[in-house]
């Protein structure tokens, strides 16, 4: 019993924050206190969850004791409960940095409680039971982030902003009339239920429904075709809001796309449409990469990349291939939130993400150097890093598939990765700093210091990004727990029996 | 009926669809609607129509399904709250380029241009 209310607390916690917070609106340390705490409490909520359902299965909530496919039902099942624990832990650590840095967080009212939202649409996404609940977590979470996108209002922003709203919005016209084309055939919008009655309709009709619902989402997560937005969007906003759209936001697409495909369409999902996406989504992704000159462009054109080596983990449909693709997410939220953190300390301290402007970090700010270097390692997919060990299960469930074709293409695009964070290494930190070429014979200290001492990030922004780089670390120490958890929530996928007794008739 | 539903959110997405393509952001938003109210058209069809709602006891037949009504309300605020977000937010636009244009992505041009091929400079290094 006491379990089943566990469920609903991420959500409910940080809505509730955000109300007080509104409330708060006067004091600033007092809403940093409300929004602080309530992420702590989610991040512990979801950790308590997800002890549980590792050991005990599901846990489902009934909201308002109605039960299933009339009322609210809420699930946590392993993805799930992951997913809420390492999107909180992102969250606290963001909203500690959006803290530290001089800017949006200090100049808006709104920040903490449009932040706090977002952060109840992410854990309601994750935990909704139910197509049209994830619809709505889904514009609770960009009506949040509509409005930090645009935080600031300068022009760029209003921009990239006004293609953000507009394609998520043409995403969510298209999601509700899926939703109509899915009640109309079925009668229900519950994903138990629906996993059943789908079964009895007609494959053309499945298929249809499959690939309807595989575009909306695919919007959203920023797959090949239809990923458009994402780096004109990504790069504008503030960077800890940057940090936090690209850790969380394209990954609750992309486990949309998991949770609807495994659940609802087991043998009638597009794979080879799937896998070819998949590959093109990698190699799009990381070319757009290598042709940017913004640290933090390079970055986003990244995430498309990497969503695409996600998605080639989920066509695959065996256990390796979901396993892989559920150590990926988790790794990847880490890694990229990091590398977006660090592309703030890098605009604060060097004034600029333009590659150009910028140079020498690794004699002014070395601990910047190292904490860019950690999470890009990883993202790389170097040996002892978390991104290897993500890699490397994909790479050999799609062998064990017999897909060789879509490995080769994931090898090429990680390559390519390395070559374009050589890029980024290079020309931020390596090449000889601004100004440095023009005058050749410097005087070793004096300019050198000025400079460096003035512009010392705040340790409130350090930390942060510290804390990711650990995170990421431990993601690659704890590995082998980590992956046969993985190997655990992707059986739990493929054999639903358990979430299916767990929500009921 | 159901045909004449249908029909009519077909023209309406279609008039939607034609109206994002536009460059004007007033056009962009209008036709955002037109697409929402297709959605929701084709979501209030979706379930038993035409019939009283739920008053009283009887047979399930009786009544028209609640469900996608409800669906359709969540589905109108939701659009409400955002038209208003994106009326500001082109408002703002307008304030601050004093057009109604979208405009281009900057670093975009920048990187187009890279890849340019310059027949000045070409034959200069001829």
């Amino acid at each position: 019993m006491a379990t089943n209310a566990l469920v609903a607390l991420p959500i409910a916690v940080p809505i509730a924050g955000a109300s007080l917070a509104i409330l708060a609106g006067r004091s600033r340390p007092v809403q940093r206190t409300i929004a602080l705490t309530s992420l702590a409490v989610v991040a512990v909520v979801g950790i308590l969850l997800l002890i549980e359902v590792d050991r005990h299965g599901p846990v489902a909530l009934h909201v308002g004791g109605w039960a299933a496919p009339i009322g609210v039902t809420l699930v946590a099942d392993r993805l799930a409960a992951v997913l809420v624990v390492v999107a909180s832990a992102v969250l606290l650590a963001v909203a500690v940095y959006a803290i530290g840095q001089p800017g949006a967080e200090r100049n808006h009212v709104g920040f903490q409680p449009v932040y706090l939202v977002l952060a109840a649409g992410v854990s309601a996404s994750f935990l909704t039971a139910d197509l049209f609940n994830l619809f709505v977590a889904f514009e609770m979470m960009l009506m949040a982030s509509y409005v930090l996108i645009t935080l600031g209002g300068r022009l760029e922003q209003v921009r990239a902003g006004m293609t953000y709203v507009v394609i998520s919005l043409l995403a969510s016209a298209l999601f509700l009339t899926a939703l109509g084309f899915v009640y109309a055939t079925t009668g229900t919008v519950d994903l138990a239920d629906l996993s059943v009655r789908i079964a009895g309709l007609s494959p053309g009709l499945r298929q249809g429904l499959a690939s309807l619902l595989l575009v909306v989402f695919g919007i959203k997560a920023g797959l090949f075709p239809l990923f458009s937005w994402l780096p004109d969007a990504y790069p504008t906003a503030p960077s800890p809001v940057t940090a936090v759209f690209a850790g969380l936001l394209t990954k609750v697409g992309v486990y949309a796309i998991i949770r609807t495909q495994t659940m609802l369409f087991p043998g009638d999902s597009p794979t080879t449409l799937l896998l070819v996406a998949a590959g093109a989504t990698m190699l799009t992704g990381v070319l757009g990469a290598i042709a940017q000159g913004d640290v933090r462009r390079i970055l986003s054109f990244q995430i498309i990349s990497h969503i695409g080596s996600m998605v080639m983990g989920l066509a695959l449909f065996t256990v390796a291939g979901l396993a892989g693709a559920i150590f990926y997410l988790v790794h990847h939220i880490v890694a990229k939130t990091g590398l977006f953190l660090v592309a703030g300390l890098i605009e604060h301290v060097g004034g600029s993400t333009r590659l150009t402007r910028l140079g020498g970090l690794v004699r002014t700010h070395p601990a910047i150097a190292v904490l860019f270097a950690v999470p890009a390692l990883s993202l790389a997919g170097m040996p002892p890093f978390s991104g290897f060990v993500a890699k490397l299960a994909l790479v050999d469930a799609g062998f064990a598939a017999g897909q060789d074709a879509i490995v080769w293409v994931s090898l090429a695009a990680a390559a390519l990765t390395i070559y374009s964070l050589v890029k980024v290494w290079s020309a931020v930190f390596w090449s000889p700093a601004e100004g440095e070429t023009a005058s050749a014979p410097v005087a070793p200290d004096a300019p050198d210091t000025a400079a460096g001492v003035a512009r010392r990030p705040p340790p409130l922004m350090i930390a942060p990004a510290a804390a990711m780089a650990v995170l990421s670390i431990a993601i690659a120490v704890g590995a082998a727990p980590l992956y046969r958890f993985s190997e655990r929530a992707a059986e739990n996928l493929l054999r639903m029996q358990p979430y299916l007794e767990v929500v009921g008739p | 009926m159901s045909v004449l539903l249908a029909f009519t959110a077909a023209v309406l997405a279609t008039v939607g669809t034609y109206l994002i393509l536009q460059r004007i952001l007033s056009r962009i938003i209008i036709g955002l609607g037109l697409l929402g109210h297709a959605a929701n058209i084709v979501l209030l069809t979706s379930g038993r129509r035409g019939r009283p709602p739920i008053i009283g006891s009887g047979a399930e037949a009786a009544f028209a399904d609640p469900l996608p009504q409800a669906f359709v309300l969540t589905a109108i605020v939701i659009t409400f709250a955002v038209s208003a977000l994106l009326l500001a937010l082109a408002y703002r636009s307008v304030l601050l380029t004093a057009d109604d244009v979208v405009a281009d992505d900057v670093e975009d041009r920048l990187i187009a241009r890279e890849g340019a091929y310059d027949e000045e400079l070409d034959e200069g290094a001829a």
